[in-house]
């Protein structure tokens, strides 16, 4: 009897085990979940990472800036204004439906309804289906950047998202502010399925059995995320082993992860660039170049990077991060506080002024401190800057409402393109077009206006990077913002975790390909 | 006696009014919740038209009204964050805190009591003096320090207990119980001893102050004379007539531990209403904070309301006081 005893335990123990070896669980903590399983109700990062979790776009970015065939096999440019698109076959949605040509209609027709989408593909004129598996996506006028916005279409099916919902409602209607059937319902190709959903508590992937990428080595059979927002408990988590992976890593806890014998840090370039901008239309002090220069001179943004980001971000000169088509390898950081002190002397303006400045304080990494530094760097230079910090929630309607002489901005570019920082940042407000939304420094050069719109429609992209290049030079001539850094992402993660290949500069962390050892 | 009543149902009326519109003038101070809504990249002219369709275009007044009006059918708004009625996004976090603070309360009673007692029948004993130290000590670390410092002693260091969130839980009825599964108790106890942490010197000091004052009076020292047993004398005779008082500032404490839960609750991740309540402050989650703010004002207000009715039927003097 005993002897059966013994038997049965140890063969119940190697089935465990058994089952232990073949499920990879990952337990994620980020500092906050996705808003919504409708990839279309917000433009966010983290909308973005779970679409790239549960659906699965035309192509996407590698860590090259490369693009990377998914949903679509190959593309071909057959005139200015259109691309064939040609779809993978035998691709399944989490419902079992198959993957047509139509479920591309569909979800780009839906990208145009969206509030925060509708912008971004405003240039496109529409789909036209060629057949069950081919695709062309057609332009209003030519436009450069259609396979940067191909990594926006995450094709969601059709016929899944199609008919009623028990409240009546259109199964594809996207809505902002109350229940609709996308926001707890979800039919992609991607490599998870979304089993259990508690916002803001809890979200379980598991990973979706007819998944087309049978080449992906990823292992991870079930995927835990929580939402950790405090920084300190975040590392913790980690640190005790609460939680396989997390992100954002606060820059004071790097070394903490780093000398941890189980757990591994790793950073990567990001395209965040951080701003501050001066007001022309408050402060004609600011009109004048010289001024500018001087201010940009004062600040030593290499030495913010070092102290207050610990080495987490890389000094910016200009507004493009390396690897986009319109960075400019001519704009180096500048420096200089001699320099800075003789330009505002010539300026006339030794003895300095006093103006304001306003920062968000829980917006970007250190944006507060960032913020101070600039104080404490243009007292150098005799300018006294009266700072005001606020919370986020706060800060953009002051932002919009320009209340402050010098006002701070962070951005990434939507398309991974130089040209997006101009048309929001730069170019001169425009209420009608939009150019210039978030231009609260009044910078207006109708040369970079130009070049920016002529950029939009080259097709021919050595041309285009030189317009593009063009622009960064004259906004570094002109000083129109003061440049600080690019923000690094930051992960930490077990050491059994081969992070390393799914990072990338877009932060979207690829899980389907994750692998656990 | 029924004139008592209604006056002190009328006050109770006024005071919610007064809570609601106190609640709802500062919602437009807090932020622009169409801005987390809605991606950065999004046209102040697609904001606008969201506004006007939310209707936070009206004026104070007409949105006033008409939250109070479905406010009194049971509506108190649909939170922008969680796209649910926020009374209901309100309830479904109620008992992560309910249970914090019940099992809180269950140590500060459990702790409090026999430090108390024994402080103050031994108070030159080294212990007394230690707890005593250390007590003054205790009221004076913030609670989120005693947080941080317990995960990384307990959870990160010596690996003994989980660092955030409310573990497993048990569905009973809808009420996500933490306290029938041991994951669910483990997770339990490095909150609640923090949250403890704040009320426990303040009790054991209580006590003993109680306890010794009380262990002077002439009864007890009538009761040495009749040659009563020690144990007896203590714990009968002076320990009953210590927790009066006791008791009473338990009832108030309780209350003021609810606004500490919200610290707590943000450093471990918990899942409560304190949370809820912070993190709608900072996604300026207006609606939800108004009804959050409208549901304590409305348990604060019946609790009393009760309270002072019960007390005037069991001590008519208050409701001749009230008559004048």
């Amino acid at each position: 009897m005993k002897k059966m005893m013994i038997v049965l335990l140890s063969v119940l123990l190697i089935a465990a085990f058994g089952s232990l070896a073949g499920a990879k669980t990952l337990k994620v903590g980020l500092d906050a979940d996705p808003v919504s399983l409708d990839p279309h109700v917000q433009l966010s990062g983290g909308m973005l990472q779970l679409s790239h979790w549960v659906f699965d776009p035309l192509v996407r970015w590698t860590q090259k800036m490369t693009f990377e065939p998914r949903l679509a096999t190959k593309w071909k440019r057959i005139d200015d204004l259109t691309m064939r698109f040609y779809l993978r076959k035998g691709v399944k949605f989490h419902s079992g439906n198959p993957f047509t040509a139509k479920d591309v209609k569909f979800t780009v027709e839906r990208l145009k309804k969206s509030v925060d989408f509708k912008g971004l593909f405003e240039p496109f004129a529409g789909v036209k289906i060629i057949d069950d598996h081919t695709v062309d996506i057609t332009t209003k006028k030519p436009y450069a950047l259609l396979l940067n916005m191909a990594t926006y279409i995450f094709p969601m099916d059709s016929k899944f998202y199609s008919g009623k919902d028990k409240n009546g409602q259109p199964k594809d209607a996207i809505v902002k502010i109350g229940p609709s059937f996308a926001l707890n319902h979800e039919s992609g190709t991607g490599p998870f399925k979304v089993t259990y959903r508690e916002q803001g508590v809890k979200t379980v992937f598991e990973r979706f059995a007819g998944y087309w990428d049978k080449k992906s080595p990823g292992n991870v059979t079930k995927m835990i995320l929580t939402p950790i927002k405090e920084d300190a408990t975040r590392v913790a988590a980690l640190l005790s082993g609460d939680v396989d992976f997390i992100s954002p890593v606060p820059p004071q806890d790097f070394m903490r992860i780093k000398r941890d014998a189980n757990v591994n840090l790793f950073t990567y370039p990001g395209g965040r660039i951080i701003t501050v901008q001066m007001n022309e239309k408050r402060r004609k002090e600011f009109r004048d170049v010289r001024v500018r220069q001087a201010i940009v001179y004062a600040i030593n943004n290499a030495g913010i990077v070092k102290t207050i980001m610990k080495g987490t971000a890389t000094v910016a000169g200009q507004q493009s991060p390396p690897g986009y088509a319109g960075h400019n390898p001519a704009c180096k950081p500048r420096y200089d506080l001699k320099k800075a002190r003789a330009l505002m002397k010539a300026a006339g303006l030794e003895k300095g002024f006093t103006c304001t400045m306003i920062a968000p304080n829980n917006r970007y990494v250190n944006d507060e401190k960032i913020a101070q530094a600039v104080v404490s760097m243009l007292a150098k230079i005799n300018i006294k800057v009266n700072l005001k910090t606020m919370p986020k929630a706060q800060y953009w309607d002051e932002f919009d409402a320009q209340v402050a002489d010098m006002q701070m901005i962070g951005w990434h570019s939507d398309t991974e393109d130089s040209g997006n920082f101009s048309e929001f940042l730069v170019m001169c407000p425009n209420k009608k077009t939009g150019y210039g939304q978030y231009n609260s420094g009044n910078y207006c050069n109708p040369e970079v206006d130009k070049l920016t719109l002529a950029a939009q429609s080259e097709t021919n992209l050595k041309k285009r990077a030189a317009m593009l290049k063009k622009i960064e030079k004259i906004l570094y001539d002109d000083a129109a913002f003061i440049p600080f850094h690019w923000q690094n992402h930051s992960y930490g993660a077990r050491k059994n975790l081969m992070v390393k290949p799914i990072i990338n500069t877009m932060n979207f962390p690829y899980f389907g390909d994750l692998v656990i050892k | 006696m029924f004139a008592f009543i209604v006056r002190r149902i009328g006050q109770a009326v006024l005071v919610m009014l007064v809570i609601s519109l106190v609640g709802f003038s500062i919602k437009n101070r807090i932020g622009d919740p169409v801005r987390d809504v809605v991606g950065e990249r999004v046209t102040p002219a697609e904001r606008a038209a969201l506004r006007q369709k939310l209707g936070l275009n009206d004026p104070f007044l007409v949105q006033y009204v008409r939250f109070v009006e479905n406010a009194l059918k049971g509506d108190l708004g649909l939170s922008f964050f969680y796209k649910k009625p926020a009374l209901k996004v309100i309830i479904s976090k109620a008992p992560a805190t309910l249970e914090l603070v019940f099992v809180t309360a269950l140590i500060l009673i459990v702790v409090s009591l026999p430090i108390g007692v024994f402080t103050a029948i031994r108070p030159r004993n080294w212990f007394s003096r230690f707890t005593m130290a250390f007590s003054t000590l205790g009221v004076s670390i913030p609670v989120f320090l005693t947080a941080i410092l317990l995960i990384y002693v307990f959870a990160v260091t010596l690996n003994w207990l989980p660092s955030y969130g409310r573990g497993l839980t048990v569905d009973i009825g809808g009420w996500q119980s933490g306290l029938l599964t041991l994951d669910g108790l483990k997770h339990l106890i490095l909150p609640s001893i923090s949250l403890a942490s704040i009320m426990l010197p303040l009790f054991i000091r209580l006590i003993r102050a109680e306890m010794m004052e009380i262990l002077e009076t002439e009864y007890i020292k009538f009761a040495w004379a009749k040659g009563l047993r020690r144990s007896r004398i203590w714990f009968l005779h002076a320990f009953k007539n210590t927790l009066l008082p006791v008791i009473t500032v338990f009832g108030v404490q309780i209350g003021i531990m609810f606004a500490f839960t919200i610290l707590t609750e943000t450093v471990f991740q918990w899942q409560g209403m304190g949370f809820m309540f912070l993190e709608a402050v900072e996604r300026s989650d207006t609606s939800l904070l108004v009804a959050y703010l409208v549901v304590v004002g409305v348990i604060f207000v019946v609790v009393n309301t009760l309270v002072d009715i019960i007390y005037g039927l069991v001590n008519p003097t208050v409701r001749v006081a009230g008559r004048k």
